[in-house]
């Protein structure tokens, strides 16, 4: 990456740029909290967990995601990740059909147990995901279908 | 145009519910099962806690809180007040619900315009403030029993008076209440329309608002809620806290006795 | 200053169950106003919870997360009396602390 005669402004959006790289491909230490801005700009399950620096994720019978069958409304849809496999260091929300596919991304601790409820906006009806990620990098997954009768993104 | 096809297509899926009925039954279940999960952390709380601050807050031109406001149950008295609204108050002279005796309170304890908050739209200004009031006063009385008195002879007016109201078509589609909560079994797409005048659907009608709307993520009173109900009828508001909502008020809560209030609910 | 955070933290079994409750409008920036603008994306990044002042948690959120947010985890070993801080940022740099004990 060339620095030119650059403001100081774009130099400083270039090294964020930089970093947002780096911790995506988990080269800076996770306690930095670098906001993963390119997991949260995926596209696609796939680029989530590729953004994450994870390899390509297996269903796993030990990730739970909870959530209703069908949402009244996609404004508020109750979604639950959790798992019992060792060495987890984050859980993932994702909803596969929203404009920006991962929701949520919380970092495990000894001090938690990996089992995290929140509510997510879903657009439309699409499968949700959890996906959870060790300690070397491996990615295990869970997905259920969520049925939306009103979207959740709309004004 | 599109318009008057789709209420077309509402009217008749509100009154030809039956013989589908049974392939949407686990559909039904389905939203039940959503709604249960969002019962435990509802953001009403979080207007709750506002409304709480606001009751005891020295507002208004003449700096003073609401502690002294009489919901039926004697000044100050907020515990069991919401269950036994609309009721008849002596020193009005007239039958009020809750946002109608909030205005009393605000205009006659803090200077307040009760006038001005009326022709306030909803969400804004001291609108705001009322959302806040009406949800933590509805909450200290979550499951107490509605038990609405009709002792005084203006309360079984009011009551007539919401029943005739209830049953009145009128507007461009010739919509009344009774139109989609005037029998068992109704429905629109997937919402089941509570039958108003009897329980169990008055009691989860009426005992459910305030309720917080997480479509819009807003906290809507009942004056709110008969507004948006009025318009849906493509009908004109009668204007904010006024006898015919106040009416309506008596006739669903009368009709609602016994049943268990869950307000503030979490709705669509 | 933002709205308060409604925190309920309960001990059963040698473990606390913390559900919060948290005042955010969550705008996702895909939403336009009634003149056709985008109205801005205005949401919570990241949320962090400590134990008596010891960090256990800590989660990043995009927009998707549903307004006025719901969350609830469970933090090993906590028991009554003890203290639970629930932390906020949001994107315009705004956060907001809150502190329950634990009942």
């Amino acid at each position: 990456m060339t620095l030119r005669r650059t403001s100081r402004r774009t130099a400083l959006q270039q090294s964020l740029a930089v970093a947002g790289m780096l911790a995506a491909a988990g080269l800076l230490p996770r306690t930095a909290l670098a906001y993963t801005q390119g997991a949260f700009d995926a596209k696609s399950v796939a680029d989530v967990i590729k953004a994450l620096g994870a390899g390509a994720p297996a269903e796993s019978k030990d990730v739970t995601i909870t959530g209703p069958d069908i949402a009244e409304n996609g404004a508020v849809v109750p979604l639950g990740a959790s798992t019992t496999l060792p060495n987890v260091k984050q859980l993932a929300m994702l909803v596969e059909k929203n404009p920006n596919t991962m929701v949520a991304l919380f970092n495990v601790t000894d001090a938690v147990e990996p089992n995290f409820l929140t509510r997510a906006k879903l657009g439309q009806s699409s499968d949700v995901y959890a996906v959870a990620i060790t300690d070397d990098g491996k990615a295990f997954y869970a997905k259920k279908e969520v049925k939306v009768t009103l979207g959740g993104c709309g004004g | 145009m599109r318009k008057t096809t789709l209420c077309a297509v509402l009217a008749l899926a509100a009154t030809a519910a039956g013989p589908q009925a049974w392939a949407q039954k686990s559909t039904a279940d389905g939203i039940a099962e959503y709604r249960e999960m969002l019962q435990d952390g509802n953001p009403a709380e979080l207007f709750e806690a506002k409304g709480e601050d606001l009751w005891k807050q020295k507002r208004g031109p003449k700096a003073a809180s609401l502690e002294r406001c009489d919901l039926g149950r004697g000044p100050g008295v907020v515990k069991g007040a919401f269950v036994e609204l609309p009721r008849y108050f002596a020193d009005t002279g007239r039958v009020q619900d809750l946002e109608s005796r909030l205005l009393t309170c605000m205009e006659t304890l803090q200077g307040l315009n009760a006038a001005e908050i009326a022709r306030t739209p909803f969400g804004k200004g001291e609108q705001k403030n009322l959302e806040g009031l009406v949800a933590w006063i509805a909450a200290e009385s979550r499951g107490m029993k509605l038990n609405l008195p009709q002792s005084h002879a203006q309360e079984r007016q009011m009551y007539e008076v919401g029943k005739r109201v209830f049953y009145l078509r009128g507007g461009t589609h010739d919509f009344a209440c009774a139109s989609c909560h005037g029998a068992d079994g109704k429905r629109i797409r997937l919402q089941d329309l509570p039958n108003l005048t009897r329980n169990p659907g008055a009691g989860a009608g009426f005992g459910a608002w305030p309720a917080y709307r997480v479509s819009s993520g807003e906290l809507w009173g009942m004056q709110r809620r008969l507004n948006d109900c009025f318009r849906q009828q493509r009908f004109p508001y009668p204007g904010y806290a006024s006898d015919v909502t106040i009416a309506l008020g008596v006739f669903m809560g009368v009709n609602g006795k016994g049943s268990v209030s869950t307000a503030p609910a979490i709705k669509r | 200053m933002a709205d308060p955070m409604r925190i309920r933290a309960q001990a059963s079994g040698g473990n606390v169950t913390v559900r919060v409750l948290m005042a955010h409008e969550m705008e996702t920036g895909q939403r336009k106003d009634a003149s056709g603008k985008v109205i801005p994306a205005w949401f919570i990044q990241e949320v962090s919870a400590a134990l008596n002042g010891k960090a256990v948690l800590t989660a990043e959120w995009g927009p998707a997360v549903s307004k006025n947010p719901f969350m609830q985890f469970t933090v090993k070993g906590a028991k009554a009396g003890d203290k639970i801080a629930i932390t906020w940022k949001d994107n315009h740099g705004d956060t907001r602390t809150d502190e329950a004990t634990v009942s």
